[in-house]
């Protein structure tokens, strides 16, 4: 090989390196092409972890969705709001599958159908759920609630003979720590506050290492302070998991995506008669003219 | 009953100390085990076969049949309050498993009888008058003492196993399987009443001989099954409190509260019901095999749709979700039951009615609930 040739190559290599991406939206991650698809593993690889397309739900003839499209980011913080009777927590069942669609398609990562799959087979794959009234074990106590939700063999053979190991005690007691009930650990949940029942679910939703977790009005009921501590621990989790946050309480709202990682940018999506009215920053939103309609009746 | 306490890593600041609470059997509570087999064991065969009949001491024979029975009903209330109690499921069709059990044992008893029937035949004697030559096909086994054992293990089992599946598959849950499992019940019963179904009809069995060829209405032998009953019911009792304080025994107390967050965090609640569903039915089974030598009769008036709910009023007057409770209930129950009879035999129904509610009334949690909660009272007036 000649040093002409050799300067030829350099200067080609430098022009292709230089030259702008195509690689497209594969989410800055492994090559989204020729990987082998693996049952029950998330495959994030094109960048998003909930695709929900053309979901309809009705109920005698009532649309609770209609044509709903919704696309969740890995790592995103989303904010969801909407009137009563917009069909949020309608979404949140056909999620995790408590609901069948009558039309539609919904996928966790790129390879994952929901549809196909029931409720506790979706919890097992990484989808945490808050309903909108705390549901916690109430003859059990704080304790116990974490053991029972902490990711573990979840087959009935596998309870019969299970025994905390010190690091699962490690982390139920860093969970403790984490939604302050530390104290409280071997109180029967039921005698919990309304806001303490409140964290200690979303500490079982955390036990279980959820990949992407369904909030449904986690701060309904919480007094500020707490209100407060639930915007800083749910900012704490942006990144680490994806999240989705059905609320009313606009100051809330505000403060999510005001704050963290990726402030000011972070999506808010309105619902509206089972469809997505709108989507953009909360700043966009606010200024629409359809959800000013919507909310003030216009 | 005392909380076992363990520790967990040494603690750092950093790292929050959390402790396991264990309600394990203390050593009270294994005193008290050890207090009833020795009660069971010894102090009951003395007091029935050694100590002479005219002594003060003396156990008789009443006594020990009448005691006998109300274990086989505890061990009913208890399998009752593992899938009430614990799981928040009300099965009313407990009674039928009982029943099967109590066949299974009743159709060996039956072949032991041999010639020493009113007919002198081979066959039982309702089968010689049927006028049947042979004995059905399910009674193939029933010359086998061990056979018959199998079957009342498995007859109960496997009905309720799928019954189970079925039911709970479709989450049928609440009052819409209570009732499903008193249809069932009642269907069975309808079944048993017929004459070709091959169970004697509406008579049952009775007139038992022999079990494993010794003379079953000897004291001896009584006093065996006496032992054997007692046995159980303590073996049974140590089994469900070991299974209720395993994480599956907490799966179910969470199905029982939230059996919509016990799916959410990736539990099948079909496979926890199923086995303990059926785990109770076997329990039933197993008491009706042991009631029936100690009666001496069984007849599809066990699976009237009174003996479930019997089964249930024991549990809860005893108080649900402690393992003591329905022991308690079903000695309190059958106990008053058993006197009543003899001294107002018009008013007993209208007891039991009564007592059943006061006791929803002003006892929720039962006896059981009840002494505790007055315990803790005292407790509470003494600190302060």
């Amino acid at each position: 090989m000649t040093p002409e040739l050799m300067d030829a190559g350099t200067e080609a290599l430098n022009k292709h390196l230089g030259a702008p991406s195509n690689a497209g939206q594969s989410g800055g991650r492994k090559a989204s092409y020729g990987r082998v698809v693996e049952p029950d593993q998330l495959d994030v690889t094109h960048g998003s972890i909930l695709y929900l397309d053309d979901i309809s739900v009705s109920f005698d003839g009532f649309k609770a969705l209609n044509k709903l499209c919704l696309n969740i980011a890995v790592g995103e913080l989303r904010c969801i709001i909407g009137p009563n009777g917009a069909g949020k927590t309608t979404m949140m069942d056909v999620i995790t599958g408590k609901t069948r669609p009558d039309a539609g398609t919904a996928y966790f990562g790129s390879t994952i159908d929901l549809l196909a799959r029931r409720e506790n087979e979706i919890a097992q794959i990484g989808v945490g759920r808050k309903f909108q009234k705390p549901t916690v074990f109430e003859q059990l106590s704080v304790f116990e609630n974490l053991e029972l939700a902490l990711k573990a063999d979840r087959r009935a053979r596998a309870s019969v003979f299970f025994k905390l190991n010190s690091e699962q005690l490690d982390r139920i007691g860093a969970m403790l720590q984490l939604i302050h009930l530390k104290t409280q650990a071997q109180r029967t949940a039921g005698l919990l506050s309304h806001g303490q029942k409140q964290w200690l679910e979303i500490g079982m939703l955390l036990m279980q290492d959820p990949k992407l977790l369904l909030l449904d009005e986690p701060v309904a009921g919480m007094t500020d302070e707490e209100t407060e501590r639930t915007a800083e621990l749910f900012l704490s989790l942006e990144g680490m998991h994806s999240l989705v946050v059905v609320e009313h309480d606009m100051k809330f709202i505000n403060e999510l995506t005001t704050r963290g990682t990726n402030a000011d940018r972070k999506r808010v999506t309105v619902l509206h008669e089972g469809s997505v009215l709108a989507e953009g920053t909360l700043a966009d939103v606010q200024a629409n003219d359809k959800v000013v309609e919507v909310y003030l009746g216009r | 009953m005392s909380a076992v306490m363990t520790s967990s890593m040494p603690t750092m600041s950093a790292m929050p100390a959390v402790t396991v609470p264990r309600s394990a059997l203390g050593s009270k509570g294994w005193t008290a085990v050890a207090v009833a087999v020795i009660t069971v064991l010894v102090l009951a065969p003395v007091l029935n076969l050694l100590v002479p009949e005219g002594s003060a001491l003396h156990l008789s024979d009443y006594a020990v049949a009448l005691i006998g029975k109300i274990m086989c009903y505890a061990i009913c209330a208890l399998a009752m309050d593992l899938i009430w109690g614990y799981t928040g499921i009300l099965s009313l069709g407990h009674g039928l498993f009982f029943a099967l059990g109590g066949y299974g044992m009743g159709m060996y008893l039956m072949r032991q009888i041999g010639r020493d029937g009113s007919y002198h035949a081979d066959l039982p004697d309702f089968m010689v008058f049927l006028d049947w030559k042979t004995v059905p096909w399910h009674w193939a086994f029933s010359e086998s003492f061990i056979a018959q054992m199998i079957l009342v293990v498995l007859v109960p089992g496997l009905l309720a196993f799928i019954f189970g599946f079925f039911a709970f598959r479709s989450r049928i849950k609440g009052v819409y399987f209570s009732i499903i499992t008193q249809a069932m019940t009642f269907a069975a019963r309808l079944l048993f009443f017929r004459n070709e179904t091959g169970f004697g009809g509406n008579n049952g069995f009775t007139d038992f001989k022999r079990i494993l060829g010794i003379p079953i209405a000897q004291p001896s032998t009584r006093m065996a099954l006496f032992v054997l009953t007692g046995l159980t019911l303590i073996g049974f009792y140590l089994m469900a409190r070991w299974l209720v304080n395993t994480k599956f025994g907490r799966v179910l107390q969470a199905i029982r509260d939230a059996e919509s967050r016990v799916m959410f965090c990736g539990y099948n609640p079909l496979a926890y019901k199923l086995a303990i569903w059926t785990l109770s039915a076997v329990m039933c089974g197993i008491a009706g095999a042991l009631y029936v030598p100690q009666v001496g009769i069984i007849n599809p008036s066990e699976m009237s749709p009174a003996s479930g709910i019997e089964i249930a009023i024991w549990t809860a007057v005893g108080g649900r979700a402690s393992l003591i409770g329905p022991i308690i209930g079903a000695f309190f129950v059958n106990g008053a039951k058993s006197w009543f009879t003899q001294a107002f035999p018009e008013f007993w129904l209208y007891f039991l009615g009564a007592l059943f509610i006061l006791v929803t009334l002003y006892l929720p949690d039962g006896i059981v609930g009840g002494v505790k909660k007055l315990l803790n009272k005292n407790k509470a007036e003494v600190e302060a």
